[in-house]
């Protein structure tokens, strides 16, 4: 512990002398407001702080006062359902103490001290126990039950475990007797950030993550426990990209970070959320999420705090064995916050004046996801999936923290202005994205939907792929020097471009698609591509192909509810079969 | 903070905008200076930098005339504050908030901190109050709601300046008696462009309904820095504690953008894109997150900045951060502009992000959300037929497609064009919208539902 004294204030960056035995990344009270900081410099007995807090006001010689800990979270029955600042205060809590606006130097507790929770012992006295076994459980909320767990730490014999009964998360509720002795154990353990929680070991993802929105699971999955990447100009549909996914993806537990990105979208998903049912279990989506909300107008050093406080919830909820995913809106600024710390302290800048160790703090945020085997004595497995937002200036893909993220993530899900210009939503550009993890997932879907799964993806790629490269002769030479049967492969690409990679995520139907019903749409277009080709060769023009009626009925087609989709698809069907019979026999005569 | 004013003539430095002062005590980060020259003149300051014993400061009217000599720094303890009060309606301020209109000083009813603080997204009310502007694109594609931030990005010589007035004469939210109140910012604009705002409002009788703060293009550059704060703290006070509806009218951006990128060069700071500040994302966030609507109060803050963009690129840094920010844009378009259409907006690159939450039914009609889409891809394949025939010519394109090269063409005649004085309703734009969209085969409106089609297509409204 040390006490030290400022001798440099400049923005959200802060020089103390005097700090010798303070620690690298230790928390530290700044100035006679107490305001949070952390050391991220230390050079003999001056330290380098950042500052979480506005820093106008404060003074060369205020008081700087270690507090012997690294930031770290509290990880507990509690977290669900909030919404925190990066240095997971609670923002209901603050508003509380401090009305509309969030005051300088306010102290919160970030759990509930006083609410009881209903907890249940799983582990009994005399039970040889280790990091990760679960001493007991509390339903936290009406979609998820909290496992108490044994601090990684720790491991030994219980000598005592508290009877069924409510609790507070102060109350001791196992004393474990251990090499060192005993060591009391509450309802919450705390972790500090920075670090990864520890795991048995990774193990290859094998289960997408499911998120309803056609373009994602049949084009470009992200499996369970991998990682994504949505770089795009501003309007290009990030946020709404990782709202869905938040909102309708299957995994059991949402963390939602909302890095140095707008209030009111916060503010939306928190008026939302709680009137939302997930279509998994049919609960509201509040229950299962956590919030961590470091707007662009608070303070920039807390930026960084954030996306580690996130990511340290989501590994503590995977550790417990739940799939977790997490979104990240937007690590761009994340890294422009690193950038400005950066250049505060004078370091020599990289690309773009980022700092040198920009893809390193990327690549070990990415690895802390993963499918895991988790600790514990008995084999459990859980899962953390991280996509990240990235949020290129004028749109260029070829920037620092676009290409860093592309080097680590395996997936890439590129925005594109244009499509977004044309309203063609999600404009996710088929032909730039790609998923590594498409063999991965696979096995999933020809076992759990269809056999064809894979065959059908292929080939809708092919025709997308033929299009683009046919639209580029159309604009040289226009559209009549093709031959029928390229003007037929035209319109075909057409309806998978149009029916099916648009959706629209503010249609009470549209906004979730079921895996069977991707595949089902799928197969109803692709069939009729074939038909269309066979009937161009028996004769009939691509321009009468483009009007016929069954296309109004694709067209229509995700906007029929899933108890509906069969009935639909087999009238399309019919309907198709003899429109092109007539179509062939009215060029026979 | 308790202040006592300490001062100094111990000033050791002056590069570019900033002042170096030694030998002082007790600085703190943000502190206000005022500044005496040796000619007596007096200027205002603020720490940026600050040490034990030495103060770095920027001067917000320039340091020509600053010597290392005599001049004299007094520092106030102070961060900077702005007095306010109801009196303010109807006055005009230069960009630091002192009054320029001959009228008497303001009686403060209150003291505010100019940086605010941040709004606690926890306190926030998401923005659902449909504002009709009277302007079709706007209201019938790119709809504005009451607390959004929503910027015009515009080029110079197109005629942003009458929209925004048209749209600070024309806001209402329908069903409510109530005017919105309009605070306006000018930065490094010319004399001719703010007296063409000052004298429409008093053409318009709005004036006692204004609050202006003026920083001129003569006025010093880097004022610009405090003049949208003070303008923001005027709403925030209005909206917050007076329970107003606040329009803030904030011009131009890029004037302000400027003004940061020519402090950040005096430090000699690591130049970000094109020689921008690498913090100036987070430094627009601290001006335009300032709209809103807050849990609990009735007022609100609507934002309208207007930035011209450099070569109407909008990829260029200060458009870019601000869309990156900002709840959507409104995009106005040379080309449509030499076409004579005005005003002309490019509905394409626009956007409204919180358009969704303040349309359909009860708010404006049912069938508004799929009408914009619709007229939004029917634009957008009429546009790219446009291209199409500029290489291929005519003879290509099939009845359809002449179809919609006729729509694109009435849309911008019929839709886009209203004249300066027109406020159209909604539901004048929406019939409008319909109008257009009848002019396309019927199996083409794939974006609306077919009850819509129904009670709302020409054709069918016509047999009923
Ligand atoms: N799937 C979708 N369905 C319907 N509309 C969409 C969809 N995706 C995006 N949009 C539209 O695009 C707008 C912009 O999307 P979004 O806010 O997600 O962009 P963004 O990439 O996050 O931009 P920024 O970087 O500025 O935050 C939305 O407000 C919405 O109108
Ligand atoms: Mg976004």
């Amino acid at each position: 512990m040390a006490e030290g004294k400022i001798v440099k204030v400049a923005g959200p960056v802060m020089k103390a002398e005097g700090m010798r035995g303070a620690m690298m990344y230790e928390v530290v009270r700044v100035g006679n407001y107490k305001l949070m900081g952390e050391i991220i410099q230390l050079e003999g007995d001056i330290a380098t702080i950042q500052v979480y807090e506005e820093t106008a006001g404060i003074k060369p010689g205020e008081p700087v006062i270690s507090t012997g800990a690294q930031l770290s979270v509290e990880l507990g029955p509690g977290i669900l359902k909030q919404i925190y600042d990066g240095v997971q205060r609670p923002l209901e809590v603050i508003r509380k103490e401090s009305g509309t606006f969030i005051a300088r130097g306010i102290e919160v507790p970030s759990l509930d001290r006083n609410k009881k929770w209903e907890f249940t012992p799983l582990a009994k006295v005399g039970d040889k126990v280790e990091g990760g076994d679960f001493l007991g459980e509390v339903p936290e909320t009406e979609l998820i039950t909290h496992r108490i767990m044994v601090p990684p730490d720790i491991s030994g014999e219980v000598v005592e475990i508290a009877h069924k009964g409510s609790y507070t998360i102060d109350e001791i509720i196992s004393k474990i007797k251990t090499e060192k002795g005993e060591e009391d154990v509450n309802m919450y353990q705390k972790w500090p950030v920075r670090i990864a929680r520890p795991l048995k070991k990774k193990l290859d993802p094998v289960a997408p993550l499911i998120s309803g929105q056609r373009v994602l699971d049949t084009f470009f999955p992200v499996a369970k426990g991998g990682t994504a990447a949505i770089p795009g100009p501003f309007g290009g549909g990030k946020t709404v990209t990782q709202h869905q996914l938040a909102k309708w993806c299957d995994a059991e537990i949402i963390v939602y970070v909302g890095c140095g990105e707008r209030g009111n979208e916060m503010t939306e998903v928190l008026e939302e959320f709680p009137h939302l049912t997930d279509p998994n279990s049919g609960k509201p989506l509040m229950e299962r999420t956590i919030l961590i909300a470091n707007t662009s107008n608070m303070p920039v050093a807390a930026r960084d705090a954030s996306v580690y406080t996130g990511i340290t919830f989501g590994e503590y909820f995977r550790d417990m064995g739940y799939n977790v995913a997490l979104m990240a809106d937007s690590t761009s600024r994340w890294a422009e916050a690193m950038r400005e710390i950066s250049g505060r302290l004078e370091e020599m800048p990289g690309e773009e004046g980022y700092p040198a160790y920009l893809a390193s703090r990327l690549a070990n945020f990415y690895e802390r996801s993963g499918r895991v085997e988790t600790i514990g004595t008995h084999k459990r497995e859980g899962s953390l999936t991280v996509v990240g937002a990235v949020s290129p200036p004028g749109g260029d893909f070829s920037e620092p923290v676009t290409q860093n993220t592309l080097r680590i993530t395996k997936v890439f899900w590129a925005l594109d202005a244009s499509l977004a210009d044309r309203r063609h939503f999600p404009a996710i550009n088929w032909l730039r994205s790609y998923s590594l993890y498409l063999d991965t997932v696979r096995d999933w879907w020809e076992k759990k939907v269809d056999e064809r799964w894979y065959e059908f993806r292929a080939k809708a790629m092919v025709l997308l792929q033929k299009e683009s490269e046919l639209q580029e002769i159309v604009q040289l030479v226009g559209p009549d020097a093709l031959p029928e049967k390229e003007r037929v492969a035209l319109e075909g690409a057409r309806v998978i471009r149009e029916d099916f990679l648009q959706q629209n995520a503010f249609h009470e139907i549209d906004t979730y698609c079921s895996v069977t019903k991707q595949f089902k749409m799928l197969d109803i277009m692709l069939e009729f591509y074939d038909r269309a080709n066979e009937a161009v060769s028996r004769g009939a023009s691509a321009r009468a192909i483009a009007e016929m009626s069954v296309r109004d009925g694709l067209s229509r087609l995700k906007y029929v509810e899933d108890s509906k989709v069969d009935e639909a698809i087999a009238k399309i069907r019919t309907n198709m079969k003899a429109e092109f019979e007539e179509l062939v026999t009215r060029v026979v005569a | 903070m308790v202040s006592h004013i300490r001062e100094y003539t111990s000033v050791t430095g002056v590069a570019g905008p900033l002042m170096i002062v030694e030998d002082v005590e007790g600085v703190a980060y943000g502190e206000i200076v005022e500044i005496e020259t040796p000619h007596g003149e007096n200027r205002r300051g603020q720490v940026l930098e600050a040490y034990e014993g030495k103060a770095i400061v920027q001067v917000f009217e320039g340091t020509g005339g600053i010597d290392t000599k005599v001049t004299k720094v007094r520092f106030t303890g102070s961060t900077l504050k702005l007095g306010v009060s109801m009196d303010m309606l109807g006055r005009i301020f230069d960009g630091t908030g002192k009054p320029i209109d001959g009228g008497p000083e303001i009686i403060p009813e209150k003291s505010l901190d100019i940086h605010g603080e941040p709004m606690n997204p926890a306190s926030r009310e998401f923005p659902r109050d449909f504002i009709q502007t009277g302007i079709s694109t706007i209201d019938g594609m790119n709809t504005l709601v009451r607390g959004q931030k929503l910027p015009i990005f515009s080029g110079s010589g197109l005629p942003h300046n009458e929209l925004a007035a048209q749209i600070a004469r024309q806001a209402k939210v329908l069903g409510e008696e109530e005017e919105f109140a309009v605070v306006f910012g000018a930065m490094g604009i010319t004399y001719e462009e703010a007296s063409f705002f000052m004298t429409d409002f008093e053409r318009t009788g709005a004036l006692e309904k204004v609050t202006a703060f003026l920083n001129l293009a003569n006025d010093p550059a880097i004022e610009r820095i405090i003049t949208p704060r003070v303008v923001l703290t005027t709403a925030e006070y209005f909206a917050y504690e007076k329970d107003m509806h606040v329009l803030v009218i904030l011009t131009d951006l890029t004037n302000y953008c400027e003004a940061l990128r020519e402090i950040a060069a005096a430090r000699g700071e690591v130049p970000g894109r094109r020689g921008y500040p690498g913090y100036m994302y987070t430094d627009l966030a601290t001006l335009y997150e300032r709209a809103g609507k807050t849990v609990g109060s009735r007022g609100s803050i609507t934002q309208m900045p207007i930035l011209t963009m450099a070569d109407d690129d909008i990829t260029h840094p200060i458009p870019d951060l601000t869309g990156y920010i900002t709840e959507g844009q409104i995009v106005l378009s040379r080309e449509l502009h030499r076409k004579g259409i005005y005003p002309p907006v490019d509905v394409l690159p626009s956007l409204s992000r919180l358009m969704k939450g303040g349309i359909g039914k009860g708010k404006t009609r049912e069938d508004h959300a799929n009408v914009s889409d619709q007229l939004y891809s029917a634009y957008a394949e009429g546009r790219d037929l446009r291209d199409l025939v500029a290489v291929v010519g005519e003879e290509a394109l099939t009845e359809k497609d002449r179809k919609y090269l006729e729509f694109a063409d009435r849309f911008e005649k019929e839709y886009v064009t209203q004249s300066k004085d027109e406020g159209r309703d909604i539901l004048r734009t929406l019939e409008i919208g319909w109008d257009l969209l009848s002019i396309l085969p019927e199996r083409d409106l794939k974006r609306i539902k077919e009850d819509y089609i129904k009670s709302y297509h020409p054709k069918y409204v016509r047999e009923k």
